[in-house]
């Protein structure tokens, strides 16, 4: 009886031990693939939870025309993506090819931990790209990552709540002014209705920064600390507890703003086009508009590119796979038939496919937003930037700070990353 | 004043073997520690070791080592984060050890004494103990959210409006020794237990006969006695307090704006963050070598205050 039950004991544990093995699936090594067919790993962020169903479309073509190649997904959320794929390369298991975005390019391909995907294939054809989109991803002139969709940040605005309280719709000539004033309007605390919607945070402060008219650095010293800086914070800083919730009315809750949007009691919201697909069923009239400036216009734009690892024992079907996600036909054609961002393709028929949906009825608006972009600040040290930013401007937010002081601590912060 | 006299010393018996029979004892000794040993090796001293080495290197996961000497502890002694970082520990321990100890002592009392469903409600303050971390700091961020807690909604039936939790800088750090001491009360609970039952009954009635009132006795007799137990806890509690993370990494993850930003804490994001492993090493060893001071300087100090009766 103790036997038996030893051995059952030992069992489970190994059962445990096993599963807890093999959880971690960005840490995991390839098996090997039956039948000389090569497996590619593929890691993301933007898929899931939205897109899961269009990536795989795009792998089951690419599959169609690659029969030797399984593609194996693997997701992880945006906050964790990074830490995930650090580790993963630290460890040598990392997935063949993964999603870069823009902001953390620089530190990979600095790092020599991407493959040069210009040499990989042995093709150079990038007609099919849209140059700039191309060039974002280049360091040292070699092609480490081929951009694979865009995607902007907007206005979104519920035309309901808009037109019970008997205020004008957005155009795209609002300014700052204009957005506050309709705010303020449409904020019923009673009701738990709120006007506006715009984290405190680093992604939000460099574009209205330069909403603001001023630049974030500059001869490689910061230089946001600066009275259009001061607007700029002051107006992220301002609308907390106004005319949007306090930290402590979010109380931590994740996708607290997506829900309250959707609960029709948010009347405007800056977020990004990746949230047309989840506000398909919403039971109110919405649409968008490009973002209201201050001095200027600025609309923030993010770069999403797949990468290759500098290590994966596939560089051609890495380079094959890489290629298909960002310019095939299918690629570019799922992306805009489902809103999941932009395909960076450079034939312009192709995009104008995004203009065939209804809904929002404005979807002009995303690109007349490309007019005026304001590109994230990069550095080394990007993780490090980025929060210390936002925990400044938080400490401004919570009162513990002025915003003048919040700015100064933080450009002297930034100021000791740049070296 | 012991009545037993203590047992004559004998001698330990010292068995003279022959060399083969000694080989075979040591043999046997490594079969027995093996077990231990091997784990020990493996997943503690050749990772400390590795620490230490890495604590001597600029490293960002991605790009092989480079080596800095001791320039990685130089710039953390010079650094600001360092000292928010220590400084946001010891706001923790202020906090978080006479909580633990005073509500762990009263427990003791209370279930020292002979009642009903004792060994029930000594079951349930121990529960916590043995629940992950991570389980009980998703409990009381739920229990302390600001919009939708139920301790705020109690602080409303009274009128009043509860602050903003783990969401407010000034409060986050309460917010997580609450959760802490809530957690190892039951543990500091069960060690002071086995000191009270280890007084023996006869100091107490003694005191008592010679007129000390009930505070008196606990000052005076309870309070000296139990002196070894209250060593071993704060010892323990001291060393868990400067290793605190799990709750801080779910509750408040080092926010808001760095109000609960802990030496641990730092040394996750130092390594998985910001790519700096070299510096979280270091960091590490920073924090070994306090708690490796302050606790020998308890070791010392103790004879001052334990008493073993």
């Amino acid at each position: 009886m103790a036997g038996s039950a030893r051995v059952a004991a030992a069992t489970l544990i190994t059962a445990l031990l096993a599963t807890a093995c093999s959880q971690g699936s960005a840490t995991r090594t390839t098996e090997p693939a039956e039948g000389g067919k090569v497996t590619l790993r593929y890691f993301t962020f933007s898929a899931a939870p939205d897109h899961v169903k269009d990536l795989d479309t795009i792998v089951a073509a690419f599959e169609k025309e690659n029969p030797t190649v399984d593609v194996q997904v693997e997701t992880a959320p945006y906050d964790q993506y990074f830490t995930k794929l650090q580790t993963s390369l630290a460890g040598q298991t990392a997935p063949d090819t993964f999603e870069l975005n823009y902001e953390n390019f620089v530190t990979y391909a600095g790092a020599g931990s991407l493959l040069d995907l210009g040499t990989a294939g042995g093709d150079t054809d990038t007609s099919g790209y849209a140059t700039e989109s191309l060039n974002a991803f280049k360091h040292d002139g070699k092609q480490y990552a081929l951009p694979a969709s865009f995607s902007t940040v907007v206005l979104l605005y519920n035309k309901d709540l808009f037109e019970k309280a008997g205020v004008p719709l957005p155009t795209a000539d609002w300014t700052w002014a204009d957005e506050q004033a309709a705010a303020e309007k449409l904020t019923d605390k009673g009701a738990k209705v709120y006007g506006d919607f715009q984290p405190v945070t680093f992604f939000e402060f460099y574009k209205a920064l330069k909403q603001a008219g001023g630049e974030f650095m500059s001869g490689g010293k910061s230089t946001f600390d600066s009275p259009q800086g001061v607007k700029a914070a002051k107006w992220l800083v301002d609308k907390v507890g106004k005319t949007m919730p306090t930290e402590a009315e979010i109380g931590g809750t994740a996708d607290f703003d997506t829900n309250l949007f959707k609960s029709g009691k948010l009347a405007m919201w800056h977020n990004g086009i990746w949230q047309f697909a989840g506000l398909k069923d919403v039971p109110f009239q919405w649409d968008v508009v490009v973002e209201p400036g201050d001095s200027q216009k600025a609309s923030a734009v993010f770069h999403n590119s797949v990468a290759a690892s500098a290590t994966t024992k596939h560089p051609r079907e890495a380079y094959a796979w890489a290629k298909f996600l960002s310019s095939s036909n299918v690629a570019a054609t799922t992306r805009i038939a489902s809103s999941w961002e932009l395909p960076p393709v450079s034939d312009q028929a192709v995009l104008q496919g995004y203009l065939k949906d209804p809904v929002p009825a404005n979807r002009q608006a995303v690109f007349d937003s490309l007019d005026n972009i304001a590109l994230p600040p990069v550095i080394a040290r990007q993780q490090e930037m980025q929060d210390a930013v936002t925990q400044e401007l938080t400490e401004a937010a919570a009162g513990r700070k002025s915003v003048e002081e919040a700015l100064t601590e933080a450009a002297s912060k930034v100021d000791a990353l740049l070296g | 004043m012991t009545l037993t006299e203590a047992p004559p010393k004998v001698p330990a018996r010292q068995p003279v073997r022959p060399p083969k029979k000694r080989l075979r004892h040591a043999l046997t000794v490594a079969v027995f520690l093996l077990p231990s040993a091997v784990p020990l090796l493996l997943f503690t001293l050749i990772p400390m070791a590795g620490s230490l080495w890495t604590s001597l290197h600029e490293w960002d996961l991605i790009t092989p080592m480079k080596w800095v000497g001791l320039d990685n502890y130089a710039g953390l002694l010079a650094g600001e984060e360092t000292r928010a970082a220590f400084g946001h520990t010891l706001y923790f321990i202020a906090g978080y050890l006479p909580l633990v100890y005073a509500g762990g002592l009263g427990l003791a009392m209370l279930l020292n004494r002979a009642m009903k469903g004792r060994d029930i409600f000594r079951a349930i303050y121990f529960l916590p103990v043995v629940t992950s971390w991570v389980v009980v700091a998703l409990l009381w961020k739920w229990l302390l959210n600001p919009a939708s807690g139920i301790v705020n909604w109690a602080i409303g039936l009274v009128g009043l409006e509860g602050p903003g939790w783990w969401t407010d800088p000034d409060w986050a750090m309460p917010s997580i020794i609450l959760a802490s001491a809530w957690k190892d009360l039951g543990f500091v609970m069960i060690i002071l237990l086995a000191g009270l039952q280890a007084i023996p009954k006869e100091y107490l009635e003694a005191a008592r006969v010679d007129g000390a009132n009930a505070w008196q006795r606990f000052r005076r007799v309870t309070l000296p006695l139990l002196s070894p137990s209250t060593f071993f806890v704060v010892v323990i509690s001291l060393i868990n307090g400067f290793q605190v993370f799990d709750q801080v990494h779910v509750m408040t993850g080092g926010g808001p704006a760095g109000a609960t930003q802990v030496v641990v804490e730092q040394v996750y994001n130092l390594t998985f963050k910001y790519g700096r492993a070299g510096e979280a090493s270091a960091l590490s060893w920073l924090l070994f070598a306090v708690v490796l001071v302050v606790t020998l300087i308890q070791v010392r100090g103790q004879r001052r205050w334990v008493n073993y009766g």
